[in-house]
């Protein structure tokens, strides 16, 4: 190693961190009641009938879990922007962008193929595979 | 290691464009770790998918409403969500740095909270199997238990993982290396928590509504 870059790997530093750093029992406590909430209100919804049209149910349903999810993330993964030097939320960021594409892609596109098939009925379907 | 500066035109030497060494991240197992979680999550993403395009595929089948036991799926999830927050507790005695019955307990509440889940998910199988909804009966079917089958595989590793880092934990004390690995495996478990969460949302509550 050259000998006018050691004051930059000083800098850096190459000596470990505790990595047990981040856990603290006020933030898996707050993470786990609102974890809990958030699981229950769905189940409540689907299992005492609450909103008659599933549409909106669904809506629902999905809102409650990525919001369940950002809570998981932060309270018990313990992301924040400043973990890792950015590192972290850059790839979390990439890997969201690939899942929409992924998800909205598929859904959307195959939703138009199955329109565009030819009807059938359900006695064809039973022998279909 | 490579001279790459490119210093000033004018020789200007206190000015630096390139780092001259290699960029070092602090705790760069996690980052990787990270990165394969990132990379589990595209497989969940693909199956997710799949489901979202098979999920009412019913192939003149039973469906999910006719299927699914949503109560014994609230028991699964709290029993994870459990297992998830006892983790916790165990990192928190890791923590204060020592070996005791208290962090091995705790980690062996985790590990029997996701063998428990692990048991009844593979009741639910069985039972959906000898009532002849088993994966080749229609689209439906083969996603809900690829998709849900990848979960549980998961949870069976991270067990074995859980058994196999107590076991190291016990010879060698609560090293680095030791800490690291707790912590690794603390993120693959709440990632496995994280992808329930979207299993019972799409798969179970929605998969009941009409």
């Amino acid at each position: 190693m050259s000998s006018h870059s050691n004051t930059l790997d000083h800098a850096h530093g190459h000596e470990e961190e505790d990595p047990l750093a981040h856990a603290s029992l006020h933030g898996y406590l707050l993470g786990f009641v609102l974890a809990a909430i958030l699981t229950a209100i769905p189940f409540f919804i689907v299992m005492g009938n609450l909103i008659a049209s599933s549409r909106v149910t669904g809506l629902v349903l999905l809102i409650l879990a990525a919001i369940q999810m950002v809570v998981h993330v932060i309270y018990f993964l313990h992301m924040d922007f400043r973990s890792e030097d950015g590192w972290n939320m850059l790839s979390l960021m990439f890997m969201l962008v690939l899942v929409i594409i992924t998800l909205s892609g598929s859904i959307w596109i195959m939703y138009h193929l199955d329109h565009n098939m030819m009807p059938m009925s359900p006695g064809e379907m039973r022998t279909m595979p | 290691m490579s001279e790459l500066t490119a210093s000033a035109p004018n020789g200007d030497a206190g000015r630096q464009f390139y780092l001259t060494t290699e960029h070092h991240v602090k705790n760069g197992t996690m980052l990787g770790f990270w990165v394969y979680l990132m990379s589990d999550c595209l497989i969940f993403a693909c199956l997710f998918a799949m489901y979202g395009v098979l999920g009412r595929s019913y192939a003149g089948g039973p469906t999910g409403a006719e299927l699914f036991d949503l109560p014994l799926v609230a028991v699964n999830t709290s029993l994870l969500l459990f297992s998830s927050i006892t983790y916790g507790f165990a990192l928190l005695q890791a923590r204060k740095g020592r070996v005791g019955p208290m962090l091995l307990g705790w980690l062996a509440v985790t590990g029997l909270l996701g063998a428990g889940f692990l048991a009844l998910e593979l009741t639910e199988f069985v039972n959906l199997i000898h009532e002849g909804a088993g994966p080749q009966r229609s689209a439906f079917l083969s996603s809900f238990f690829t998709l849900v089958g990848t979960h549980g595989l998961h949870v069976t590793f991270g067990i074995v993982w859980l058994v196999v880092l107590m076991v190291q934990i016990v010879k060698h004390g609560l090293t680095i290396p030791n800490k690291r690995r707790l912590m690794c495996l603390s993120m693959f478990w709440h990632f496995l928590d994280v992808i329930w969460i979207g299993v019972f949302t799409v798969v179970y509550l929605m998969g009941v509504l009409p």
